[in-house]
């Protein structure tokens, strides 16, 4: 006879097991069609498995060329986003003044707002400035749908930092720019780190802004690419789209695993993980 | 005559406390910059265009033709169509879906042996962290005609479908859910944690059951958190336009035409710019609304 623990453990593994194969059924589909020669829409047991759909698409047109575009883009923008959002969360984790809270507050109501509704505005407006199909324009605007979360997120790990050390460097006469270089930033490397991955994260998914704001082919990033290319085609080879969607999709489940322990912290910390 | 000196001993101090707070608070200037630039300077631009007859091409100049935009929207059956669209995409992929199934999750994992904790946990996951358009090409391949769905219930001797053609909008829905539960279960995953264990216990003594248990202890102490979890469902779930254009591109005709993607079409394909940033601005509004709603619940954090 089991104990009604043993019991209960054992519903909520069956019960575990049958959403977490229906969850990953597509990824299944992803990783067996890549290697399938032959692929369809089905889920389907290569025979033999060969790596012919990778070298195919392991070329400058459909890989290279945009893996790169969107290194330069997201990598870009997630430099924008850090170097401004450190020193923006340093004076809001440290000081108190009459605007800090409106500050904060505004800034958690703009992570909250839907970027996807800006996008036609934006449009118009990188027209009218010439920004439109550059890629710091683009970077650029990217940089700014990140910041408020990103500040967000930098005061919370700030906070962490106590205050001591700061002290005695404001008494040896730093200035500000060192002592955030110097001190709170090392001290706070791995919450820097959560930060940085996490916006490269969120950009390098990100659809909907570069296909709004690039137009010339030889920028698009992948995420715009992979679209145009595979969209376009009248019959479309799924083994290839299938190597190519995984080679685009292992940089961020890579960057994720990294910072994944830490972000169950953000996760509860700062509740506003959604960008 | 005293009091004039005390106000000329002021000044200066009074200087210097201005310069130290503008350059305590300097390093705030860039980031506000940039926001102001290209995050405020869009929404003003919207609320302006939102009021003109604004076209794509081939057009003089644009003329303010007042609240014309918004008339025309609350009496077009497409708009009117989308957004009852967007009501039932956000009501079931949302409300229903993620937190639902978000909530049933991080519940299961508690129990669960480890193992089948880590693997859930890693499936899910991944679907959430992989980039947003490949997951719409991984649903597209579920759903299709030809798909692995139809193929399961192929195999089950169930009755197949065209499921983007029949129920595009559920589709895109449980694709939504696919995606996004992993944040649900994450954020309800650490609500749960936090609840001691000595209620759930003496509960447990009390001779409440599960459902109960539930219902009146369990609910209400996590309730912050599914406040939290709604609003940021809700907000997210508003803006989804990739994974609807690439599995459906808001068809067949428009039944997966959410406003997002009603939005595009019509600023874009339909090359109507005023008439698309009126739908922006309601849809802005609408987001904003609910951030209101999340403020007021995150208040006391900040």
């Amino acid at each position: 006879m089991m104990s009604r623990r043993t019991r209960r453990r054992l519903a909520a593994d069956a019960a575990l097991l049958v959403v977490a194969a229906a969850f990953a059924l597509p990824l299944v589909w992803l990783v067996l069609s890549s290697v399938n020669a032959e692929a369809t829409l089905r889920v389907r047991l290569p025979k033999p498995p060969t790596l012919h759909n990778f070298s195919a698409v392991l070329t400058d047109e459909i890989t290279f060329t945009p893996m790169l575009n969107s290194l330069l883009l997201c990598g870009g923008a997630t430099l924008i986003t850090v170097v401004c959002a450190a020193p923006a969360a340093y004076p809001l984790s440290r000081f108190r003044a009459r605007f800090s809270r409106p500050y904060l507050l505004t800034l958690l109501f703009a992570t909250c707002l839907p970027i996807t509704a800006v996008m036609v505005p934006v449009y118009g407006l990188f027209v009218q400035v010439n920004l439109i199909d550059t890629r710091y324009g683009t970077a650029l605007f990217l940089a700014a749908s990140q910041l408020p979360f990103a500040i967000w997120l930098m005061k919370n790990f700030m906070d962490g930092v106590p205050k001591a050390l700061e002290e005695a460097a404001w008494t040896d006469g730093a200035s500000w720019p060192q002592t955030l270089l110097r001190i709170v930033l090392p001290l706070m490397g791995p919450g820097l780190a959560v930060v940085t991955v996490y916006t490269f994260i969120m950009m390098w998914g990100n659809f909907f802004v570069p296909f709004m704001l690039l137009l010339s082919p030889e920028q698009l990033p992948a995420s715009v690419s992979v679209f145009t290319f595979f969209g376009s085609k009248g019959s479309v080879a799924f083994g290839e789209l299938a190597a190519f969607s995984l080679l685009y999709s292992t940089p961020v489940i890579m960057l994720y695993v990294l910072i994944a322990r830490r972000l169950g912290g953000g996760v509860a910390l700062g509740g506003a993980v959604k960008g | 005559m005293s009091r004039n000196r005390t106000r000329s001993r002021n000044r200066p101090r009074a200087r210097t406390r201005t310069r130290t707070a503008l350059l305590r608070w300097s390093p705030l200037a860039p980031a506000t910059v940039l926001l102001l630039l290209f995050l405020a300077g869009p929404i003003g631009y919207c609320v302006g265009i939102a009021f003109t007859d604004t076209q794509l091409t081939g057009q003089e100049s644009a003329s303010f033709v007042g609240l014309a935009n918004f008339r025309h929207a609350v009496t077009d059956p497409d708009f009117l169509h989308a957004v009852v669209l967007t009501l039932v995409f956000t009501v079931v992929s949302s409300l229903l879906g993620q937190n639902t199934l978000g909530l049933a999750l991080a519940g299961l994992m508690r129990r669960a042996s480890r193992p089948l904790r880590t693997l859930t946990g890693a499936v899910v996951i991944t679907a959430w962290v992989i980039p947003e358009i490949v997951a719409a090409f991984l649903l597209y391949s579920f759903f299709e005609r030809r798909g692995t769905l139809n193929a399961l219930l192929e195999w089950l001797r169930l009755p197949t479908q065209n499921w983007l053609f029949t129920l595009p909008i559920l589709a895109v829905s449980f694709a939504n859910v696919w995606r996004g539960t992993a944040f649900s279960m994450l954020l309800y995953g650490a609500a749960l944690d936090g609840i001691p264990q000595e209620v759930t216990e003496s509960a447990e003594v009390d001779g409440a059951g599960g459902p109960r248990r539930l219902w009146h202890i369990t609910l209400p102490m996590i309730r912050r958190s599914i406040g939290t979890n709604l609003m940021l469902n809700t907000l997210q779930t508003l803006s989804v336009f990739g994974l609807i254009w690439t599995m459906t591109r808001g068809g067949p005709g428009n039944r997966s035409q959410t406003l997002p993607v009603f939005m595009y079409d019509q600023a874009f394909l339909k090359s109507l710019i005023g008439y698309g940033t009126a739908v922006a601005l309601l849809l802005l509004l609408v987001g904003a609304l609910f951030a209101a709603a999340y403020l007021r619940l995150m208040r006391e954090e900040v």
